[in-house]
């Protein structure tokens, strides 16, 4: 850590707020939302997964690769939010040498705009940035171009179905929408086409089940678990390349505990350019607002 | 990736310090989430798993028809300030349902709610 973060870090520590009432990451309602791995969240929070590693399934050329990836994300004011975000990877393509260095550097700035405590919804829209050159190009074929991605995410739980049907209401479900907007048509003489990208995260939460339909005797640390199934597709539109599909499936579970939360994924690729075999992520997500709950943790403004 | 391991490191070590700083869940509670019991209780235990702050905590019932039931104060246990009750009036045999909500002592708010029945 250089002295001007440590310095970044102790000012913020030092400013002791006076106490108010917050409201922090996942919560709608009686919803806690987690932050799911694949699928972009539905709420603006003060987290950070650190890290994400990831063993991608093997590519449609044969090649292998590794990630190590770090996303922080921080609250401007209660419903504005930034996350910037990038990875460490490591490509070993068939039959030749492997590289590493780092991918293309993400930020997004969201605004949440929509949120529903009796029917447990919320929803955001933003602008996820991936920035030119600031990745290894040639080697790991990072961009060389910018993308502007605007985007729509939203939240659902599904604990206002009536008591009749008690064990449908633990369930709850997250999707994202966005298009890509490449600065550049193409890169390499390889064409950089308008993506539509869609995903889903259908979650059952065991916590929820617990604590708000019955008490049925889980103990640690099943009472704090949520298996979940994510999806991701991304649709090629124009450029020749229009209709092509790269989407994987990701079965598996989050647990969340009061300060992080640690979840972790098979990878599944649905469609050929998803490469084939399976693959794995393990994410620690850690709740800046929980550790550091006065200074940190809460929004710049307007808290 | 040594900066990531040792940033990790860090705030895995910060966490043992904020031990008694989070967001306040519903632990347990007595009548149980969800369950059926066979006489009707006289108050709604409720333990959650961080303190809580009694000004701006409570809690309120509703009845079979979802309507409001006039109950007693939210009481705290200075000993115990995970704990929070909620005596109850007499009630007939019937749906209940209990609505909390709680902020912790580092100023997170939750809410919740859970049904019991009470068997005729």
């Amino acid at each position: 850590m250089t002295s001007r973060s440590s310095a970044a870090l102790a000012a913020c520590a030092a400013l002791s707020l006076i106490p108010s009432v917050a409201q922090a990451h996942g919560f709608v309602g009686d919803r806690f939302f987690p932050a799911t791995i694949l699928t972009d969240d539905p709420f603006v929070a003060d987290e950070m997964s650190l890290p994400t590693f990831t063993v991608n399934p093997t590519g449609p050329d044969g090649s292998k690769e590794i990630d190590l990836g770090v996303d922080i994300s921080k609250r401007l004011t209660p419903d504005i939010g930034i996350t910037i975000s990038n990875q460490w990877e490591h490509l070993k393509p068939s039959g030749m040498p492997s590289a590493t260095g780092l991918g293309t550097l993400n930020t997004e700035l969201d605004w949440q705009f929509f949120k529903n405590d009796p029917h447990e919804a919320t929803a955001l829209v933003g602008i996820n940035s991936s920035w030119a050159h600031t990745g290894r190009v040639q080697a790991l074929g990072a961009d060389d171009f910018t993308t502007l991605s605007p985007l729509l995410n939203y939240g659902k739980g599904f604990g206002d179905l009536p008591d009749s049907v008690p064990w449908l209401r633990p369930f709850a479900i997250t999707g994202n929408l966005s298009v890509d907007f490449p600065t550049k048509t193409q890169s390499a003489g390889n064409p950089n086409p308008n993506n539509f990208n869609y995903g889903f995260a259908f979650e059952y939460s065991l916590p929820y089940l617990q604590q708000n339909v019955k008490d049925i005797g889980l103990g640690e640390p099943f009472k704090w678990m949520i298996p979940l199934v994510e999806m991701s597709y991304s649709t090629a539109l124009n450029r020749g390349q229009a209709g092509q599909t790269i989407g994987t499936v990701q079965p598996g579970v989050i647990w969340s505990g009061q300060y992080m939360q640690i979840g972790a994924e098979a990878i599944i690729p649905v469609t050929r350019q998803a490469g084939h075999g399976y693959g794995g992520v393990v994410q620690v997500h850690f709740y800046l607002d929980d550790i550091f709950p006065n200074s940190f943790g809460r929004p710049i403004f307007g808290d | 990736m040594k900066r990531i391991l040792a940033l990790t490191a860090l705030l895995a070590a910060a966490l043992p310090v904020a031990q008694a700083l989070a967001h306040a869940f519903l632990d347990r509670a007595v009548p149980a989430v969800g369950s059926t019991i066979p006489a009707v209780p006289k108050q709604v235990q409720m333990f959650f798993t961080q303190g809580i702050e009694p000004s701006f905590s409570g809690a309120t019932l509703t009845g079979p028809d979802e309507r409001a039931i006039a109950t007693g104060a939210a009481i705290f246990d200075p000993q115990n300030p995970m704990q929070m009750v909620l005596t109850l009036p007499p009630l007939a045999p019937g749906h209940y349902k209990v609505h909390w909500h709680v902020v912790s002592v580092d100023t997170h708010r939750t809410e919740g709610s859970f049904s019991f029945d009470v068997r005729p």
